[in-house]
């Protein structure tokens, strides 16, 4: 038997604090591992729907996308700067399984990115795009931004100033 | 009295522009371009052979599939040979693929006119590979992303908007496809059915 052959992909952990069982949807498995971990949008959507009276900052992203990196440099300084507020950065890569050894890694090795980094994997994309916002056409740099009272979308990229602006229209 | 109406619209639009153009810089995506049932505009656009290709040039034609895709972006990488696929299956019967690369060069240098000839050899395109010079075509259509279709129907008052989306479900594995959108809103088209789902949605690259 060949190693690795077959093998089913590893599953991300649930979200810390959740104790989910639901097992995310099978896929053909592309034998590609990543530092980070991975998700298919099954396992994914609860960080969507996290209730702990935080700001959660979900943004799409990927290393092939210039301006989702020409953004990154803000997502960034709200994590070191808002993270004591109660606001939370999830740097969500949908770079391809090719890409995640070769170009991801190394990207956020080199930028020392501290936002928590996590894989989108899953080629269903016309199932899970409308359930991360119905506003959402598919393009990216996209930013959901949401607590328990307040969920915004934002398909387009942002500066700084207009990402804190974004944030402080919640109740911090 | 004639005149002063026209300023009275043009006016009107103007502020209408305005508002959508705050819109755009506010939330969200903002409804322009094609809507299913819409009459699509043809175009006449340098093809990757040097002639000018027009939607007018194919007579015959039931209908076309327009894709706006591109050189260097890697969901357009993944579809290239089902793009190539779509055209060997549907050209002969009256639905052939006519694609149109909307990224400006001088923004985006891999996507020069040079650089599309340079992949169309490569890959053997049989459909016309077409510049989007000056940026002008793809967003009356309302293309936002590579590589996203936009079915048209041909009939006597158009091209007809017909399906708006992807070309099926799963961009990294043609084996592991469950729905052939585009291929299906195809069929239905040349049968006469109703096409659904007409539109789709996708992870694409953004238009530069």
């Amino acid at each position: 038997m060949l190693v690795g052959c077959g093998e089913k992909r590893q599953r991300a952990v649930p979200p810390e604090g959740e104790t989910s069982t639901t097992q995310g949807r099978e896929q053909v498995p592309t034998g590609e591992a990543s530092a980070f971990p991975i998700y298919d949008f099954e396992s994914f959507e609860p960080l969507l729907h996290q209730g702990d009276g935080k700001i959660h900052i979900i943004n799409f992203w990927a290393t092939w996308c210039k301006p989702c990196l020409e953004e990154m440099p803000h997502f960034e300084r709200i994590h070191a700067e808002y993270r004591d507020k109660g606001v939370v950065v999830v740097l969500v890569s949908l770079d391809m399984p090719n890409m995640w050894k070769s170009r991801l890694e190394p990207y956020v090795e080199r930028k020392g990115i501290k936002s928590r980094v996590v894989i989108l994997d899953d080629p269903q994309q016309h199932d899970w795009i409308p359930k991360v916002s119905p506003q959402w056409g598919g393009g990216i740099p996209a930013t959901l931004i949401y607590n328990q009272e307040r969920r915004t979308f934002h398909e387009r990229g942002f500066t700084y100033g207009e990402l804190v602006a974004e944030i402080e229209k919640f109740n911090l | 009295m004639k005149t002063y109406v026209i300023i009275f619209l043009s006016a009107t639009m103007l502020a209408l522009g305005g508002l959508l153009a705050l819109n755009a810089i506010g939330e969200g995506p903002v409804e322009t371009g094609y809507a299913i049932g819409d009459r699509a505009t043809d175009f006449s656009l340098r093809n990757v052979d040097g002639n000018m290709v027009s939607l007018s040039d194919y007579p015959r034609a039931k209908g076309f599939v327009v894709i706006f895709t591109c050189n260097d972006c890697p969901y357009a990488m993944a579809y290239q040979d089902r793009i190539i696929a779509l055209d060997h299956k549907y050209r002969p019967l009256g639905v052939p693929v006519i694609a149109i690369q909307p990224n400006s060069p001088e923004a985006k240098p891999g996507e020069s006119l040079d650089k599309m000839r340079e992949r169309a050899l490569e890959k053997e395109y049989p459909f016309p590979y077409l510049l989007d010079e000056g940026q002008s075509i793809y967003p009356q259509y309302g293309a936002t992303r590579t590589p996203q279709v936009f079915l048209l129907e041909k009939t006597p008052d158009g091209n007809i908007v017909r399906y708006i989306g992807a070309v099926d479900d799963n961009y990294r594995d043609p084996g592991a496809v469950e729905r052939k959108f585009a291929e299906n809103a195809i069929d239905a088209l040349l049968a006469g059915r109703e096409i659904s789902p007409q539109t789709t949605k996708a992870i694409g690259c953004s238009i530069k």
